[in-house]
């Protein structure tokens, strides 16, 4: 009985192994800020269409472009999430292993808050605040010094008088990096002692975050975030807007540099903190598999990314009409090219 | 020995002031042992409690009656029945139909797209499903009932803010607490006026949520289902089973009965006792690199997710299988081939039935500790956004505890109770696993 079952086992796997080849469902790889967006489209263009609906992996923006730029064939994504643009070093990785056709696309952008439990304050920031309360070493009288600013109040004496918490996502978010970019580098180009740093050492002074508690690596769960916030009134959460949107009864967005986190604020542009998120498709699997031109077209309809679309129900903020159209047109323009 | 002044050591009362001492120790071990138990305990409860009382009403789904009219004409004009046509064709206007039905004041578009927004933006596809399945529906009027849309779902269970008590509401009561500012709330005073009006008009009812159980993963949380991942699991665990129990079972068997005492199955021995120690996402990573990129299996199969399990569950098989070879005692093995059984036979009629129980205990511990990994599977593309219920090992498949980490990260407010639920219907699961362990255990086992 034994021998028959290892038997039947070892033919079973080299048949499987054998078939393995053809691939009809659309796959999709990259960043976790996208992967609402991208899923929900997913989910529609399968329900709309009858195709496979696409299969849709959260690996991080990095890990997307390594998967998606490691060749061209079925056993690699069509599409590839990012919450950043791709790197020169990544399209040299992609033309290297055959993978030179790619198209950008921009879907929309995505605000990043800073908010707390509603049983405080409001936080009224200014960039080079939040500088000041996450850097690691801080300007003073010309020379760095370690943090000191242990309480908000420390740093302004408008701020509330609570211990500086501050909840965020590890190194390994686009989150972070784009947090560090709009919200770090320019606070702290406020201060003299930025500007006469040489390139490297301004990275370093600049996104280097404090050590000593002020922050906390919360995990790229950013729903647990929110359940902290909740149990801990002082502290303060760094995340997308789309959390925020979801938990307006427990928590609220720091109000940065004048402007809150709103949805309008966030698509006119108003909000300081917000980026652009992407999607990138691989020319060269257009036609073998079946349907990507009918997901672009899904993902730039209207009814999906438009201002009343079902994606900016899920947090997603719309580019404007112009915008939308000339993107749309430029994408799935390219796709009849192709074909 | 040095004394203190006054007391007296002779060897008994030396015996009596130290035996209190041991007794005292004994009070203490057992204080000790008790308060662990009640630390457990208490843990275990709080577990359960948050996990049921967070998850028990997702098992429960508010949902809308509707009478839908389905025209030929607008879903299948030429009359070919054909599932293409079917699939294809718009549900939409038909449920908008009914839905505009109930509120006949609700003519401008605002006021429409707050009407519609009131059931599941999948309302359309449950109608589809139910069409696709009779085909003879088309031209009729049915009657249906629509899953609410989860934000309304999640404000009638309590869940969200503001709160609103569905029998207060039926009886035409408006005791919202609206302290909350509009941007605040998830549904707004207008939108609470809707969903009263459905409400009193009878037309709202909670109902079993057959869709949690029948569905695939969905970003619509009102119709996301565990079916998909449960599916998953399953081809995931049989691929695991048929081959790790018995490639376990021959090397254990081998190891214990056949393989001469030297430093090769030493090392081999060894070997395998550190392999069920090491973390099981090498397994992934090896599982990648052989799997996927060498032999060029397809991301995301259940069937490259079973190698790696039985990479990571073949260590703990093969170490209870041997143990259970080696709780046969050698009277049962002398008495075979003292009347003239060959080892083979000895070991297939005599002693392998014996320790079998043993054996199957391990591997259905070894099974259910796959059935809680996730971190293997993130390396071969198992923890995805799949929709479709999988129909073979080898069709993109996630498992059940993907898809709870995956909920568990979703902003929807819904997905909270249904990851709960999701947790529950696993350690169901698990449960059952390790009864039918228990229960083999009982059954079987012969004491000597």
């Amino acid at each position: 009985m034994i021998k028959k079952s290892i038997l039947l086992a070892a033919v079973a796997t080299v048949g499987f192994v054998g078939v393995a080849e053809a691939r009809d469902q659309i796959r999709i790889v990259g960043s976790s800020t996208v992967y609402p967006f991208t899923t929900v489209v997913a989910e529609n263009f399968g329900k709309k269409t009858g195709n496979p609906t696409p299969v849709v992996e959260s690996t991080g923006s990095g890990g997307g472009f390594k998967l998606f730029c490691a060749g061209l064939g079925v056993e690699h994504p069509d599409f590839t999430n990012a919450s950043r643009a791709i790197k020169s070093s990544e399209i040299e990785t992609c033309a290297s292993n055959g993978v030179e056709a790619i198209t950008e696309m921009k879907v929309g952008y995505d605000g990043i808050v800073m908010a707390n439990s509603k049983a405080s304050a409001v936080l009224e920031l200014t960039k080079e605040q939040i500088f000041l309360a996450l850097a690691k070493d801080v300007p003073q009288d010309g020379q760095w010094v370690p943090n000191p600013y242990m309480n908000w109040s420390d740093i302004d004496p408008s701020l509330p008088d609570e211990k500086i918490e501050i909840l965020g996502p590890p190194p390994t978010s686009g989150t972070r990096d784009a947090f560090l970019e709009l919200v770090m580098e320019p606070g702290c180009e406020a201060f003299a002692e930025c500007q006469d740093l040489s390139k490297d050492d301004f990275k370093a002074r600049a996104f280097t975050l404090r050590e000593d508690g002020g922050f906390v690596e919360a995990g790229e769960n950013d729903n647990l975030i929110v359940q902290k916030l909740e149990a801990n009134p002082a502290a303060v959460g760094i995340f997308g807007y789309s959390f925020l949107d979801q938990n307006m009864d427990k928590i609220q967005g720091a109000v940065i540099e004048g402007e809150a986190p709103t949805f309008e604020n966030i698509a006119s542009g108003a909000y300081p903190v917000s980026r652009p998120l992407f999607v990138y498709v691989k020319l060269a699997h257009m036609g073998v598999i079946p349907g990507m031109e009918e997901f672009l077209e899904e993902y730039t309809a209207d009814a999906a990314w438009g201002p009343e679309g079902y994606l900016s129900d899920k947090g997603l903020i719309p580019m404007p009409d112009a915008e939308r159209a000339a993107m749309r047109e430029a994408v799935v323009g390219k796709v009849d090219n192709v074909n | 020995m040095t004394t203190n002044a006054g007391s007296v050591t002779t060897p008994k009362e030396k015996m009596r002031a130290t035996l209190k001492h041991r007794y005292a120790a004994e009070k203490r071990f057992q204080a000790y042992g008790i308060a662990a138990i009640l630390i457990a305990l208490a843990m275990l409860v709080t577990l359960f409690v948050t996990i049921i009382g967070n998850g028990f009403t997702a098992f429960q789904q508010y949902t809308v009656h509707l009478d839908v009219t389905l025209y030929p004409q607008d879903i299948d004009p030429d009359g070919t029945g054909d599932p293409e046509v079917l699939s294809k064709a718009n549900y939409q206007s038909a449920v908008n139909d009914a839905m505009y039905a109930l509120f006949p004041e609700a003519t401008d578009r605002q006021a429409r797209r707050a009407v519609r927004e009131l059931i599941s933006p999948g309302a359309n596809y449950v109608i589809r499903d139910m069409v696709m399945d009779d085909p003879s529906l088309v031209g009729q009027r049915i009657s249906v009932r629509v899953p609410l849309a989860s934000e309304y779902d999640q404000v009638l269970k309590g869940n969200v803010d503001p709160v609103v008590d569905f029998t207060a509401f039926k009886e035409g009561s408006t005791s919202v607490d609206w302290s909350l500012s509009p941007e605040e709330r998830l549904i707004s005073e207008k939108q609470a006026d809707y969903l009263q009006q459905l409400i009193r008009q009878g037309e709202v009812e909670a109902s079993f949520n057959r869709w949690f159980f029948t569905n695939g993963d969905s970003r619509q949380p009102e119709l996301a289902g565990i079916w998909g991942a449960a599916v998953g699991s399953m081809f995931t665990l049989m691929v695991t089973l048929a081959l790790s129990f018995p490639i376990g079972v021959s090397a254990a068997v081998y190891l214990e009965e056949f393989a001469p005492k030297n430093r090769l199955t030493d090392i081999i021995e060894v070997n395998i006792n550190n392999l069920a120690a090491v973390p099981s996402i090498v397994f992934g990573l090896l599982g990648l690199a052989v799997f996927l990129q060498f032999f060029g299996m397809p991301r995301s199969a259940p069937l490259v997710g079973g190698l790696v399990l039985t990479l990571m569950t073949l260590p703990t098989i093969i170490i209870a299988s041997r143990a259970a070879l080696k709780s046969v005692p050698p009277s049962i093995r002398e008495a075979a081939l003292g009347v003239g059984a060959s080892k083979l036979q000895c070991i297939f009629h005599h002693v392998l039935p014996l320790a079998m129980p043993g054996m199957l205990t391990g591997t259905i511990i070894g099974m259910a500790q796959a059935l809680g990994e996730t971190a293997p599977l993130l390396m071969i593309g198992m923890v995805a956004f799949v929709v479709d219920i999988p129909g073979s090992p080898l069709d993109p498949a996630t498992v059940m505890p993907v898809q709870i980490y995956l909920w568990s990260d979703s902003p929807e407010r819904a997905f909270t109770e249904r990851t709960s639920a999701a947790i529950m219907c696993l350690l169901g699961f698990l449960i059952l696993m390790n009864a039918a362990a228990v229960l083999l255990r009982k059954r079987f086992e012969r004491r000597w």
